[in-house]
Protein backbone atom coordinates (compact mmCIF):
# COMPACT_ATOMS: atom_id res chain seq x y z
CA UNK A 1 0.00 0.00 0.00
CA UNK A 2 1.58 3.39 -1.14
CA UNK A 3 0.84 6.16 0.78
CA UNK A 4 0.39 8.23 -2.02
CA UNK A 5 -1.98 6.19 -3.60
CA UNK A 6 -4.22 6.15 0.38
CA UNK A 7 -7.11 9.01 0.10
CA UNK A 8 -6.74 9.06 -4.20
CA UNK A 9 -7.42 11.74 -6.21
CA UNK A 10 -5.97 13.02 -9.48
CA UNK A 11 -5.68 16.98 -11.08
CA UNK A 12 -4.50 18.11 -14.43
CA UNK A 13 -3.94 21.22 -16.19
CA UNK A 14 -3.62 22.55 -19.77
CA UNK A 15 -2.33 25.35 -21.68
CA UNK A 16 -4.95 26.94 -24.36
CA UNK A 17 -4.81 29.98 -26.77
CA UNK A 18 -4.51 33.28 -23.88
CA UNK A 19 -5.96 30.67 -21.22
CA UNK A 20 -5.18 27.88 -18.79
CA UNK A 21 -7.33 25.35 -17.50
CA UNK A 22 -6.99 23.19 -14.36
CA UNK A 23 -9.25 20.39 -13.13
CA UNK A 24 -9.33 17.56 -10.43
CA UNK A 25 -11.74 14.79 -9.40
CA UNK A 26 -13.48 15.08 -5.65
CA UNK A 27 -12.82 12.08 -4.62
CA UNK A 28 -11.67 11.59 -0.83
CA UNK A 29 -10.91 7.75 -0.04
CA UNK A 30 -9.40 5.37 2.55
CA UNK A 31 -8.40 2.86 -0.07
CA UNK A 32 -11.48 1.21 -1.84
CA UNK A 33 -13.61 2.79 0.88
CA UNK A 34 -15.44 6.20 -0.40
CA UNK A 35 -15.27 9.14 2.28
CA UNK A 36 -15.98 12.28 0.37
CA UNK A 37 -17.42 13.08 -2.99
CA UNK A 38 -17.11 17.06 -2.02
CA UNK A 39 -13.17 17.16 -1.54
CA UNK A 40 -11.20 20.72 -2.58
CA UNK A 41 -7.71 20.08 -3.58
CA UNK A 42 -7.34 22.85 -6.28
CA UNK A 43 -6.97 26.36 -4.26
CA UNK A 44 -6.67 29.95 -5.64
CA UNK A 45 -3.45 31.21 -4.97
CA UNK A 46 -4.01 34.90 -6.29
CA UNK A 47 -6.60 36.17 -9.45
CA UNK A 48 -4.46 34.45 -11.70
CA UNK A 49 -2.91 31.14 -10.37
CA UNK A 50 -4.89 28.01 -8.84
CA UNK A 51 -2.38 25.45 -7.55
CA UNK A 52 -3.52 21.44 -7.49
CA UNK A 53 -2.60 19.53 -4.32
CA UNK A 54 -3.31 15.60 -5.03
CA UNK A 55 -1.59 13.12 -2.65
CA UNK A 56 -1.98 12.46 0.89
CA UNK A 57 -5.51 14.20 2.41
CA UNK A 58 -3.65 15.68 5.36
CA UNK A 59 -0.58 16.83 3.18
CA UNK A 60 -3.47 18.95 0.90
CA UNK A 61 -4.67 21.24 3.90
CA UNK A 62 -1.25 21.45 5.44
CA UNK A 63 0.79 22.18 2.71
CA UNK A 64 -2.07 24.79 1.60
CA UNK A 65 -1.72 26.30 4.73
CA UNK A 66 2.09 26.68 4.23
CA UNK A 67 1.80 28.07 0.46
CA UNK A 68 -1.15 30.80 1.60
CA UNK A 69 1.31 31.85 4.70
CA UNK A 70 4.71 31.84 1.99
CA UNK A 71 2.42 33.45 -0.60
CA UNK A 72 0.78 36.47 1.84
CA UNK A 73 4.16 37.26 3.16
CA UNK A 74 5.29 37.62 -0.11
CA UNK A 75 2.81 40.00 -1.05
CA UNK A 76 3.27 42.12 2.07
CA UNK A 77 6.97 42.63 1.51
CA UNK A 78 7.01 42.88 -2.40
CA UNK A 79 3.95 44.49 -2.59
CA UNK A 80 2.94 42.88 -5.72
CA UNK A 81 1.67 39.62 -6.20
CA UNK A 82 3.64 36.71 -6.90
CA UNK A 83 3.71 35.51 -10.59
CA UNK A 84 3.42 31.53 -11.91
CA UNK A 85 6.76 31.22 -12.57
CA UNK A 86 7.99 32.50 -9.48
CA UNK A 87 5.10 30.68 -7.26
CA UNK A 88 5.76 27.21 -8.93
CA UNK A 89 9.85 27.65 -8.02
CA UNK A 90 8.32 28.69 -4.20
CA UNK A 91 6.53 25.53 -4.28
CA UNK A 92 9.29 23.34 -5.50
CA UNK A 93 11.79 24.63 -2.94
CA UNK A 94 8.75 24.44 -0.42
CA UNK A 95 8.88 20.83 -1.15
CA UNK A 96 12.74 20.28 -1.15
CA UNK A 97 12.82 21.44 2.11
CA UNK A 98 11.56 18.29 3.42
CA UNK A 99 13.30 16.63 0.93
CA UNK A 100 14.38 13.35 3.38
CA UNK A 101 10.25 13.33 4.98
CA UNK A 102 8.82 14.49 2.26
CA UNK A 103 4.99 15.92 1.94
CA UNK A 104 3.64 12.84 0.17
CA UNK A 105 1.74 15.67 -2.56
CA UNK A 106 2.63 16.23 -6.46
CA UNK A 107 1.77 19.96 -7.29
CA UNK A 108 0.21 20.91 -10.30
CA UNK A 109 0.27 24.93 -10.74
CA UNK A 110 -1.74 26.76 -14.01
CA UNK A 111 -1.59 30.65 -14.48
CA UNK A 112 -1.57 33.35 -16.39
CA UNK A 113 1.79 35.48 -16.23
CA UNK A 114 2.39 39.18 -16.94
CA UNK A 115 4.46 40.03 -19.77
CA UNK A 116 6.56 43.14 -20.09
CA UNK A 117 4.03 44.39 -23.13
CA UNK A 118 1.12 44.25 -20.79
CA UNK A 119 -0.20 40.93 -21.95
CA UNK A 120 -0.67 37.62 -20.37
CA UNK A 121 1.30 34.22 -21.01
CA UNK A 122 -0.26 30.74 -19.90
CA UNK A 123 2.16 29.28 -17.87
CA UNK A 124 1.55 25.41 -16.24
CA UNK A 125 4.15 23.53 -14.36
CA UNK A 126 4.27 20.58 -12.01
CA UNK A 127 6.36 19.22 -9.26
CA UNK A 128 7.07 15.67 -7.77
CA UNK A 129 7.02 15.46 -4.32
CA UNK A 130 10.12 16.92 -3.41
CA UNK A 131 9.94 19.86 -6.07
CA UNK A 132 11.70 18.35 -8.93
CA UNK A 133 9.84 21.13 -11.79
CA UNK A 134 8.45 20.28 -14.87
CA UNK A 135 7.50 23.16 -17.23
CA UNK A 136 4.97 22.10 -20.03
CA UNK A 137 3.99 23.45 -22.98
CA UNK A 138 1.37 21.62 -23.16
CA UNK A 139 -0.19 19.68 -20.02
CA UNK A 140 0.65 18.35 -17.19
CA UNK A 141 -0.74 15.50 -14.91
CA UNK A 142 -0.17 14.06 -11.00
CA UNK A 143 -2.48 11.64 -8.99
CA UNK A 144 -3.16 8.58 -8.98
CA UNK A 145 -5.06 8.47 -12.05
CA UNK A 146 -1.68 10.38 -13.72
CA UNK A 147 -0.77 6.93 -16.12
CA UNK A 148 -4.76 7.29 -17.36
CA UNK A 149 -4.94 11.34 -17.97
CA UNK A 150 -1.74 11.31 -19.93
CA UNK A 151 -2.79 8.82 -22.54
CA UNK A 152 -6.41 11.18 -22.61
CA UNK A 153 -4.66 14.25 -22.83
CA UNK A 154 -2.27 13.07 -25.41
CA UNK A 155 -4.92 11.84 -27.54
CA UNK A 156 -7.47 15.10 -27.07
CA UNK A 157 -5.17 18.24 -26.66
CA UNK A 158 -4.34 20.28 -29.33
CA UNK A 159 -2.57 23.95 -29.29
CA UNK A 160 -4.13 27.24 -29.17
CA UNK A 161 -7.66 25.59 -27.87
CA UNK A 162 -10.33 28.61 -27.31
CA UNK A 163 -11.47 28.32 -23.24
CA UNK A 164 -14.06 27.06 -24.21
CA UNK A 165 -12.94 23.72 -26.02
CA UNK A 166 -10.44 23.84 -23.84
CA UNK A 167 -12.91 23.19 -21.00
CA UNK A 168 -14.19 20.63 -23.47
CA UNK A 169 -10.74 19.21 -23.39
CA UNK A 170 -9.85 18.97 -20.59
CA UNK A 171 -12.96 17.69 -19.02
CA UNK A 172 -13.18 14.64 -21.00
CA UNK A 173 -9.53 14.00 -20.68
CA UNK A 174 -10.16 13.81 -17.13
CA UNK A 175 -13.71 12.67 -16.73
CA UNK A 176 -12.38 9.54 -18.87
CA UNK A 177 -9.14 8.95 -16.98
CA UNK A 178 -10.66 9.08 -13.46
CA UNK A 179 -13.73 6.59 -14.58
CA UNK A 180 -10.51 3.88 -15.21
CA UNK A 181 -9.08 4.48 -11.75
CA UNK A 182 -11.00 3.18 -8.30
CA UNK A 183 -8.90 5.54 -6.35
CA UNK A 184 -10.28 8.85 -8.40
CA UNK A 185 -13.53 9.65 -9.70
CA UNK A 186 -16.87 10.75 -7.75
CA UNK A 187 -17.15 13.91 -9.69
CA UNK A 188 -14.85 16.75 -10.84
CA UNK A 189 -14.15 20.19 -10.75
CA UNK A 190 -12.84 22.79 -13.47
CA UNK A 191 -11.46 25.90 -13.58
CA UNK A 192 -10.53 27.83 -16.75
CA UNK A 193 -8.20 31.02 -16.32
CA UNK A 194 -8.68 34.07 -19.03
CA UNK A 195 -7.77 37.45 -19.05
CA UNK A 196 -10.68 38.50 -17.53
CA UNK A 197 -12.48 36.44 -15.41
CA UNK A 198 -12.15 32.48 -14.51
CA UNK A 199 -15.12 30.16 -14.91
CA UNK A 200 -15.48 27.57 -12.47
CA UNK A 201 -17.82 24.40 -12.92
CA UNK A 202 -18.41 21.43 -10.66
CA UNK A 203 -19.41 17.94 -13.03
CA UNK A 204 -20.99 14.96 -11.85
CA UNK A 205 -19.60 11.95 -12.63
CA UNK A 206 -19.86 8.24 -12.06
CA UNK A 207 -20.75 6.93 -8.54
CA UNK A 208 -18.72 3.51 -8.71
CA UNK B 1 28.59 65.43 31.75
CA UNK B 2 29.34 66.87 28.24
CA UNK B 3 32.48 66.75 27.66
CA UNK B 4 34.79 66.23 24.61
CA UNK B 5 34.28 62.06 24.66
CA UNK B 6 30.37 62.64 24.10
CA UNK B 7 29.83 61.48 27.96
CA UNK B 8 28.54 58.90 29.64
CA UNK B 9 26.21 57.65 26.90
CA UNK B 10 28.66 57.63 23.60
CA UNK B 11 29.76 54.11 25.09
CA UNK B 12 26.65 51.61 26.05
CA UNK B 13 25.16 51.91 22.55
CA UNK B 14 21.55 50.47 22.83
CA UNK B 15 21.40 53.17 26.02
CA UNK B 16 19.42 56.18 24.93
CA UNK B 17 20.58 59.41 26.21
CA UNK B 18 17.97 61.93 28.10
CA UNK B 19 17.52 63.96 24.96
CA UNK B 20 16.30 60.89 22.92
CA UNK B 21 19.73 60.31 21.29
CA UNK B 22 21.79 57.16 20.31
CA UNK B 23 25.45 58.72 20.41
CA UNK B 24 26.59 55.87 18.52
CA UNK B 25 24.83 56.18 15.47
CA UNK B 26 25.24 59.74 15.63
CA UNK B 27 28.91 58.95 15.45
CA UNK B 28 28.64 56.30 13.12
CA UNK B 29 27.03 59.03 10.97
CA UNK B 30 30.11 61.43 11.38
CA UNK B 31 32.31 58.23 10.10
CA UNK B 32 30.23 58.24 7.08
CA UNK B 33 30.86 62.32 6.56
CA UNK B 34 34.84 61.74 6.66
CA UNK B 35 35.00 58.70 3.77
CA UNK B 36 34.99 59.62 0.28
CA UNK B 37 31.99 61.04 -1.65
CA UNK B 38 30.00 58.64 -3.53
CA UNK B 39 27.15 59.35 -5.62
CA UNK B 40 24.16 58.71 -7.59
CA UNK B 41 21.71 59.60 -10.09
CA UNK B 42 18.97 58.29 -11.42
CA UNK B 43 18.31 59.34 -15.14
CA UNK B 44 14.86 58.17 -17.27
CA UNK B 45 16.96 55.16 -19.01
CA UNK B 46 18.99 54.07 -16.01
CA UNK B 47 21.15 54.89 -13.11
CA UNK B 48 24.73 55.99 -12.29
CA UNK B 49 26.72 55.45 -9.05
CA UNK B 50 29.91 56.81 -8.87
CA UNK B 51 32.95 57.12 -6.61
CA UNK B 52 36.23 58.58 -5.51
CA UNK B 53 38.63 55.66 -5.06
CA UNK B 54 42.12 57.83 -4.39
CA UNK B 55 44.99 55.70 -2.68
CA UNK B 56 47.01 57.24 0.08
CA UNK B 57 49.89 55.93 -1.30
CA UNK B 58 51.34 55.81 -4.99
CA UNK B 59 52.45 52.04 -4.10
CA UNK B 60 48.73 50.77 -3.76
CA UNK B 61 47.69 48.55 -7.03
CA UNK B 62 44.30 50.78 -7.47
CA UNK B 63 43.30 48.40 -10.46
CA UNK B 64 42.77 45.78 -7.18
CA UNK B 65 40.57 48.58 -5.18
CA UNK B 66 36.71 48.18 -5.55
CA UNK B 67 34.20 50.43 -4.30
CA UNK B 68 31.57 49.79 -6.68
CA UNK B 69 30.16 46.18 -6.07
CA UNK B 70 27.79 44.06 -8.30
CA UNK B 71 25.58 42.17 -5.40
CA UNK B 72 23.48 40.51 -8.66
CA UNK B 73 23.09 41.25 -12.11
CA UNK B 74 20.39 43.39 -11.46
CA UNK B 75 21.97 45.51 -8.49
CA UNK B 76 25.03 47.90 -7.44
CA UNK B 77 25.71 49.83 -4.68
CA UNK B 78 28.44 52.27 -3.43
CA UNK B 79 29.25 53.38 -0.19
CA UNK B 80 31.25 56.21 1.80
CA UNK B 81 32.81 55.34 5.31
CA UNK B 82 34.72 52.17 5.99
CA UNK B 83 35.72 49.98 3.82
CA UNK B 84 36.03 46.62 5.84
CA UNK B 85 32.48 47.41 7.05
CA UNK B 86 31.11 47.64 3.21
CA UNK B 87 32.87 44.49 2.98
CA UNK B 88 31.19 42.74 4.98
CA UNK B 89 27.56 44.21 4.44
CA UNK B 90 28.24 42.79 0.53
CA UNK B 91 29.00 39.74 1.52
CA UNK B 92 25.73 39.70 3.36
CA UNK B 93 23.86 41.26 0.63
CA UNK B 94 25.19 38.86 -2.28
CA UNK B 95 24.41 35.89 -0.06
CA UNK B 96 20.98 37.35 0.76
CA UNK B 97 20.16 37.63 -3.15
CA UNK B 98 21.67 34.28 -3.96
CA UNK B 99 19.06 33.30 -1.36
CA UNK B 100 16.33 34.92 -2.30
CA UNK B 101 17.35 33.40 -5.89
CA UNK B 102 17.28 29.63 -4.81
CA UNK B 103 14.18 29.93 -3.20
CA UNK B 104 11.96 32.00 -6.23
CA UNK B 105 14.38 31.34 -9.42
CA UNK B 106 14.29 35.08 -9.89
CA UNK B 107 17.38 37.57 -8.13
CA UNK B 108 15.51 40.25 -5.54
CA UNK B 109 13.72 43.32 -6.16
CA UNK B 110 15.81 46.60 -5.41
CA UNK B 111 13.76 47.31 -2.36
CA UNK B 112 13.46 43.89 -1.34
CA UNK B 113 17.42 44.01 -1.00
CA UNK B 114 17.54 47.16 0.58
CA UNK B 115 15.43 46.51 3.28
CA UNK B 116 17.45 42.98 3.60
CA UNK B 117 20.32 45.28 4.30
CA UNK B 118 19.00 47.80 6.15
CA UNK B 119 17.44 45.12 8.45
CA UNK B 120 21.31 43.65 9.12
CA UNK B 121 22.16 47.71 9.97
CA UNK B 122 19.59 48.09 12.35
CA UNK B 123 20.16 44.99 13.90
CA UNK B 124 23.63 46.60 14.69
CA UNK B 125 22.07 49.59 16.70
CA UNK B 126 20.23 47.26 19.22
CA UNK B 127 22.20 44.14 19.53
CA UNK B 128 24.59 44.12 22.40
CA UNK B 129 28.78 43.74 22.04
CA UNK B 130 28.66 45.30 18.47
CA UNK B 131 29.19 48.57 17.08
CA UNK B 132 27.28 50.12 13.97
CA UNK B 133 28.36 49.95 10.60
CA UNK B 134 30.51 52.44 9.22
CA UNK B 135 29.09 53.59 6.27
CA UNK B 136 26.15 54.64 4.28
CA UNK B 137 25.42 52.94 0.80
CA UNK B 138 23.77 54.29 -2.08
CA UNK B 139 21.95 50.45 -3.59
CA UNK B 140 21.20 51.17 -7.83
CA UNK B 141 18.99 48.58 -9.71
CA UNK B 142 16.53 47.50 -11.88
CA UNK B 143 13.52 45.16 -11.30
CA UNK B 144 10.33 44.56 -13.42
CA UNK B 145 8.27 46.09 -11.14
CA UNK B 146 9.56 49.52 -10.23
CA UNK B 147 12.00 50.06 -13.03
CA UNK B 148 15.21 51.25 -11.95
CA UNK B 149 15.45 52.48 -8.28
CA UNK B 150 18.24 54.52 -6.28
CA UNK B 151 18.14 54.20 -2.31
CA UNK B 152 20.22 54.92 -0.14
CA UNK B 153 20.55 53.64 3.62
CA UNK B 154 22.34 54.89 6.51
CA UNK B 155 23.78 53.56 9.95
CA UNK B 156 20.35 53.44 11.83
CA UNK B 157 19.07 51.28 9.09
CA UNK B 158 16.48 53.91 8.00
CA UNK B 159 16.83 54.06 4.16
CA UNK B 160 14.87 55.95 1.42
CA UNK B 161 14.67 56.52 -2.17
CA UNK B 162 16.59 58.89 -4.29
CA UNK B 163 16.49 60.41 -7.55
CA UNK B 164 20.03 61.61 -6.96
CA UNK B 165 21.94 61.67 -3.80
CA UNK B 166 25.32 62.43 -2.80
CA UNK B 167 27.52 60.39 0.78
CA UNK B 168 30.66 60.87 2.02
CA UNK B 169 32.52 64.02 3.19
CA UNK B 170 31.20 66.54 0.39
CA UNK B 171 27.73 65.10 0.43
CA UNK B 172 25.81 68.76 1.42
CA UNK B 173 27.91 70.67 -1.31
CA UNK B 174 27.36 67.73 -3.66
CA UNK B 175 23.84 67.54 -2.91
CA UNK B 176 23.08 71.22 -3.95
CA UNK B 177 25.18 71.02 -7.03
CA UNK B 178 22.83 67.53 -7.85
CA UNK B 179 19.88 69.90 -7.16
CA UNK B 180 21.22 72.21 -10.01
CA UNK B 181 21.86 70.01 -12.92
CA UNK B 182 19.85 66.96 -13.43
CA UNK B 183 20.26 66.02 -17.31
CA UNK B 184 22.90 63.20 -18.66
CA UNK B 185 23.62 61.30 -15.48
CA UNK B 186 27.22 60.23 -16.02
CA UNK B 187 28.20 63.42 -16.91
CA UNK B 188 26.95 65.55 -13.95
CA UNK B 189 27.88 62.29 -11.60
CA UNK B 190 31.45 63.28 -13.05
CA UNK B 191 31.02 66.67 -13.02
CA UNK B 192 29.45 66.23 -9.07
CA UNK B 193 32.27 64.11 -8.06
CA UNK B 194 34.48 67.03 -9.58
CA UNK B 195 33.31 69.46 -7.27
CA UNK B 196 35.91 69.18 -3.82
CA UNK B 197 38.00 66.44 -5.54
CA UNK B 198 41.39 66.69 -4.80
CA UNK B 199 43.73 66.00 -7.36
CA UNK B 200 43.17 64.66 -10.82
CA UNK B 201 40.45 62.57 -11.60
CA UNK B 202 41.02 60.14 -13.77
CA UNK B 203 40.26 56.85 -14.39
CA UNK B 204 42.27 55.27 -12.11
CA UNK B 205 40.67 57.32 -9.54
CA UNK B 206 37.31 56.93 -10.03
CA UNK B 207 35.02 54.24 -9.91
CA UNK B 208 31.41 54.20 -11.53
CA UNK B 209 28.40 51.55 -12.24
CA UNK B 210 25.40 51.75 -14.03
CA UNK B 211 22.14 50.40 -14.05
CA UNK B 212 20.70 49.92 -17.58
CA UNK B 213 17.04 49.74 -18.21
CA UNK B 214 16.32 46.80 -20.43
CA UNK B 215 13.76 47.13 -23.96
CA UNK B 216 10.70 45.65 -24.01
CA UNK B 217 12.11 43.43 -26.62
CA UNK B 218 14.86 41.95 -24.64
CA UNK B 219 12.76 41.39 -21.73
CA UNK B 220 9.95 39.77 -24.34
CA UNK B 221 12.69 37.14 -25.27
CA UNK B 222 14.96 37.52 -21.95
CA UNK B 223 18.45 37.16 -24.22
CA UNK B 224 21.10 34.41 -22.30
CA UNK B 225 24.97 35.30 -22.81
CA UNK B 226 26.38 32.41 -24.90
CA UNK B 227 29.01 32.00 -23.29
CA UNK B 228 27.62 31.68 -19.15
CA UNK B 229 23.99 31.16 -20.06
CA UNK B 230 22.43 33.60 -17.90
CA UNK B 231 20.43 36.53 -18.84
CA UNK B 232 22.06 40.19 -19.22
CA UNK B 233 22.80 41.62 -16.19
CA UNK B 234 21.16 44.94 -15.55
CA UNK B 235 23.83 46.61 -13.54
CA UNK B 236 27.30 46.86 -14.54
CA UNK B 237 30.91 48.50 -13.86
CA UNK B 238 32.16 50.66 -16.36
CA UNK B 239 35.91 49.44 -17.46
CA UNK B 240 38.54 51.56 -16.91
CA UNK B 241 38.46 52.41 -20.91
CA UNK B 242 34.91 53.50 -20.99
CA UNK B 243 35.53 56.08 -17.86
CA UNK B 244 38.79 57.17 -19.94
CA UNK B 245 36.12 57.91 -22.44
CA UNK B 246 33.63 59.80 -20.44
CA UNK B 247 36.30 61.78 -18.99
CA UNK B 248 37.56 62.36 -22.28
CA UNK B 249 34.33 64.12 -23.18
Amino acid sequence: MSIMELNGGSVIAMVGKDCVAIASDLRLGNQALGLSSNFQRIFPVTDRIYVGLPGLGTDVHTLWEKFRFRVNMYTIKEEREIEPETFAHLVSSTLYEHRFGPYFIEPVIAGLAKTPSGGVKPFIAATDLIGCLNFAKDFVVAGTASSKLFGMAEGLWEPDLEPEDLFETISQALMNAVDRDAYSGWGCVVHVITKDKIVTRTLKGRMD
Amino acid sequence: MASANGGAYSYSLTVFSPSGKLVQIEHALAAVSQGTTSLGIKASNGIVIATEKKSSSILIDDSMVDKVAVICPNIGIVYSGMGPDFRILVNKARKSAQSYFKVYGEYPPTRVLTQEIATVMQEATQSGGVRPYGVSLLVAGWDINRGPTLYQVDPSGSFWAWKASAIGKNMVNAKTFLEKRIEDAIHTALLTLKEGFEGQMTEKTIEIGVVTVPTTDELEHAKTSPETGRPKPTFRKLTEEEVRDYLAL
